[in-house]
Formats: structure tokens, C-alpha cells, sequence
């Protein structure tokens, strides 16, 4: 079922051009060696390999519903095998921004948990573990607080927890750069 | 040698990684490392930014790098994680490669009075910087107390050794420096099957199938070997190799029980220092069983003092059962 882009562009393409430098997608020989490397590839819809057949073949949609990018674990490991230098991992990173911004994922605890990383990021600066942790559990997986109790209690404990978020002095300065990178991005797509 | 200093947001006072901060000033001093950290930097964004927005999480990055400029003469920047070691890494290589990409990023830093020239900085790991600038030699020389007896197995995770940005500091697959550099401290090192591969990364807060699997392979592996302790890296490892090895256990109903050590705190001991200096003693899979055997003591952490009684002793007596007085 190839499907064209609204702009006219394949989805190849939109891949493609949404990659930072150049993923070398063209050259991929459906070897297969990047599913045989991934850790994480028994939990995935799909294997890289045929995640990467998908894109070629225009299936949009569903190569962005496929969870495989979301339990990439970012190990690097299909990047250095692949016998065609093909930047697997960064593809998945593509795949995970345009079904983040298309709404087309089917479980939001990944991009859900990304999404309040980057709100700390944005608004103090740093990352923040406390914050982070207990906002995504309380978010999806209530229960799991109980669970990873004894483990918060110890970090404590051992004064590996921090109360308190940290803010940049130039926070108006990175909110300002951020603002027009986004800016960047949305007129880049169009 | 002089370098910048990229701590990242782990090894902050108080955060998870911190004794990785504490370890690395105490052998900065000691191997003559000039650590200057860079003014008010941020996050480096981990794996997540990157999947929300590109252009933004380049941006992000690159404001490291233009604040490192800043550190008048120093060209390279020391950061000990791997994870920020790979961002600051990779977005000056494609900030080089991709000149649209490039321009796009300098136009966001301009809103914040900056800019970045792709390959300014060069970015480097601390484990590089300890084994090619310092060296094994000098590294020998300084050791006093050689971890004899110790088996330890070292362990690199993924992103210092891939996909390598800017070359290779070490093999992607079969990587060997950190063995050779525990050989120098004298410790016995195992060859560890399981050293280059993931520890796991976020996905501990995403699906914890997923995450305990690949921390059992490692803590298996390690156990399997009968070593002593894991030496790592990067404080994501050491996080969800430690912290999480006991939800681990009780996933999969085992009861492994190997401590998970930072390179650096390895090299403060052969150095001769106290194992509080080194921030040892904050590990939650407790490594004092496995340090004894080369003779460190690792005072336990004090458990918070008792609340005090709120009622001052020359206050009135409290009223008390008849069978209380008895007694």
C-alpha cells in the first residue's frame, strides 16, 4: 500500500530528509543484521530490517504506529554493524519525532516520558531524576510507586536523591534558543 | 592538562551519580587533570529531546558547546558520562557534516546571544582522557595500594565505544581499555562477555520487561564469571545496574548480588584514599563484603539520627498508669 505525502514527497524521503547529516537509508540490503544485533528486538512489532522495508515501501502509517522505535534502547549496535552505513538508530529517532507529531502511537509511556523529560529541560535547565520519576509513574504506572519504594527509600538514604530542581542562570536565554529552534523545525517541514 | 569539564546532570551534588563526581576530582588531582567546568551549562537532553524535536534538541546541545568556547585556550571538553559524552559528540560531527542543520542551529543561538563554529570543541570521555592523555604509565606510578585479589569485571555499555562521532577511542564490540586500566590498578579482570552491551537506558520507566532483562544478562554475566564487583563508566549503567538490581531479583525471583563501581572510585582506592573520599559507601547493592577482601573498610552510612523527644526532661511528668509507677 504505497502512500505518497501530502507535499508530494514519498515518505522515503520525508525519512530522509528529517535525519540529521545522512542516514544512507537508500543503500539497505535487507541483510537483516541490525534485528540480529538489537537488544530489544524480541519486544518490537517489527524488526529493524522490515521497519526500514516499510519505509521504502511508503507504508506511513503503520511504520509510525510500529512500536519499534520506542523500545530502541539507543545501543548503537545496528549503526556499527550495518554493513552499508546506514544511521539505524537515528532513523528510529525520526520515526519517533513524526509519530509524535502525527499522534501515531498506540501505548503514550515513551513518548509521554519523553515529553516530561523535555518540560524540566525547558524549564530549568537541567534534568531533574525526582521530578521526572515520580511525575511519569504517578502518570502511568501508579502502583509501580509502591513497587520501586524500597529502591527510593535507599537512594535517599544513601543521599543519592536530590529535593530540589536546579535552574540555569541563563534560562531566559536557552527558553529563547529553543523557541526559534522549534520555530526552525516547523518551517523546515513545510 | 587542562581541559573543560562537562559534569552533566547525574553527577550534580546530590543526584544519583555524584560519587562519580566525587571520585573524578579526587584522581583529577592526583594525575594533574585541570578541570574547568563550563559556565552554566545545561542538559544535554539524553535520549529523549531527540525524539521530540531535532532542531531544538541541536540547539540544546550546541549551547554547550558555545559556552565551552568560552573557556578562553581549552579545545577539548572532559565529560565522564557516556550518554552526554555521545550528544555534545555527535552534534558537533553533524553539526560539521550538515550545513543546513548548522545554520538552522545558529540561528536559535543567536536568540541567545551565542553561536558555535562546528568543531570548536572537541569533545572527549573521561576514560579516554585517564588511558590516552594521562596514560597507563603515569597511571602505574601512582598507584600505592594495587587491588590484588580483586576480580573485577569492566564493563563499557554502548556509548563510549559507539558509534564513535569522531573515531574510535576503542572497539565498538570488543573493547579494552578499561580491562588494561584495571590491570595497571592490579585488580584480576575477568573477560567479561557482556561488556559492551546496553544496560538498558531509560527503558526501566518504560517497560520494565524489557529493562530487567538486559540488566539480569549483565549482572548474570558478571556473577557467572564470579567477579567480585562490575566497574563501569557511566552513571546510567551504574544506576540501573545498581539501583535496580533488586527489582530485578524479585522480577525474576533470583538473588544475585554483584556492586556496581565506578572506574574512577577503582583508581582513588589503588591510589591509596579512603573509600569515603571516593564517594564509596553510597552504592545500594552493597559493595563493603567485596572491598574487605583487598582490606577497605567502608564505613556504614549512619541511618538519620532518632527524631529528639519533643518534651524537654525538666518538664512536668507526664501522667503515667498506677502499674508504670510500680515498675
Amino acid at each position: 500500500m504505497p502512500t505518497v505525502a501530502t507535499n508530494g514527497r514519498t515518505f522515503f524521503d520525508e525519512v530522509v530528509a528529517a535525519t540529521p547529516g545522512d542516514p544512507h537509508l537508500e543503500r539497505c540490503l535487507q541483510c537483516g543484521t541490525c534485528g540480529g544485533s538489537c537488544p530489544s528486538g524480541p519486544d518490537m512489532d517489527h524488526t529493524p530490517r522490515a521497519l526500514i522495508g516499510m519505509i521504502r515501501a511508503g507504508m506511513r502509517e503503520p511504520a509510525l504506529r510500529s512500536n519499534t522505535p520506542w523500545f530502541c534502547v539507543s545501543c548503537y549496535y545496528c549503526m556499527v554493524r550495518c554493513p552499508q552505513d546506514i544511521h539505524v538508530t537515528d532513523i528510529m529517532y525520526t520515526l519517533k519525532r513524526m509519530a509524535v507529531k502525527s499522534k501515531l502511537y498506540d501505548d503514550s509511556t515513551a513518548p509521554d516520558f519523553s515529553k516530561t523529560f523535555v518540560n524540566w529541560v525547558e524549564n530549568y535547565g537541567r534534568a531533574f531524576e525526582l521530578g521526572l520519576m515520580s511525575q511519569h509513574l504517578l502518570r502511568h504506572n501508579p502502583f509501580g510507586v509502591f513497587k520501586i519504594a524500597n529502591m527510593g527509600v535507599g537512594m535517599v538514604a544513601k543521599g543519592r536523591i536530590s529535593f530540589t530542581p536546579k535552574r540555569i542562570k541563563g534560562i531566559d536565554g536557552l527558553k529563547a534558543i529553543l523557541a526559534k529552534a522549534k520555530e526552525l523545525e516547523a518551517q523546515d517541514e513545510v | 592538562m587542562k581541559y573543560s569539564y562537562f559534569p552533566g546532570c547525574s553527577l550534580e551534588r546530590g543526584a544519583a551519580a555524584y560519587p562519580y563526581q566525587q571520585s573524578t576530582e579526587v584522581i583529577a588531582r592526583t594525575l594533574d587533570l585541570e578541570f574547568v567546568e563550563v559556565e552554566d551549562w545545561n542538559c544535554c537532553g539524553a535520549t529523549e529531546y531527540i525524539a521530540l524535536n531535532r532542531m531544538a534538541a541541536y540547539a540544546l546541545v550546541a549551547r554547550n558547546l558555545a559556552q565551552a568556547t568560552k573557556n578562553d585556550g581549552l579545545k577539548e571538553m572532559v565529560a565522564p558520562c557516556s550518554a552526554c559524552y555521545l550528544n555534545l559528540s555527535k552534534c558537533d560531527a553533524y553539526l560539521t557534516d550538515d550545513a543546513a542543520l548548522a545554520a538552522n542551529v545558529n540561528a536559535a543561538l543567536a536568540e541567545g546571544g551565542l553561536s558555535y563554529k562546528p568543531g570548536s570543541i572537541k569533545v572527549r570521555h573521561l576514560l579516554d582522557v585517564v588511558v590516552n592523555d594521562v596514560g597507563y604509565e603515569r597511571v602505574a606510578m601512582r598507584v600505592t595500594k594495587p587491588l590484588r585479589g580483586l576480580r573485577v569485571a569492566p564493563y563499557y555499555g554502548c556509548l563510549v565505544g559507539r558509534p564513535a562521532f569522531y573515531g574510535q577511542i576503542d572497539d565498538p564490540e570488543y573493547p579494552v581499555t578499561l580491562d588494561k586500566l584495571l590491570k595497571v590498578l592490579g585488580a584480576e579482570v575477568v573477560d567479561y562477555p557482556m561488556k559492551a552491551h546496553c544496560c538498558g537506558g531509560h527503558m526501566t520507566q518504560i517497560s520494565e520487561g524489557v529493562a530487567f532483562d538486559l540488566i539480569r544478562r549483565l549482572v548474570k554475566g558478571a556473577a557467572d564469571y564470579q567477579a567480585d564487583l562490575i566497574v563501569t563508566v557511566c552513571p546510567m549503567c551504574q544506576l540501573n545496574l545498581d539501583a535496580f538490581q533488586g527489582g530485578m531479583n524479585r522480577y525474576f525471583k533470583t538473588n544475585y548480588h554483584v556492586p556496581v563501581l565506578y572506574f574512577t572510585q577503582m583508581m582513588g582506592l589503588a591510589f591509596g584514599y579512603e573509600a569515603v573520599e571516593l564517594g564509596i559507601g553510597a552504592e545500594l547493592v552493597d559493595a563493603r563484603a567485596a572491598l574487605a577482601r583487598i582490606g577497605v573498610e567502608v564505613p556504614q552510612v549512619e541511618p538519620p539520627a532518632p527524631r529528639k523527644t519533643r518534651r524537654p526532661k525538666e518538664a512536668l511528668p507526664m501522667p503515667a498508669m498506677p502499674e508504670e509507677v510500680a515498675k
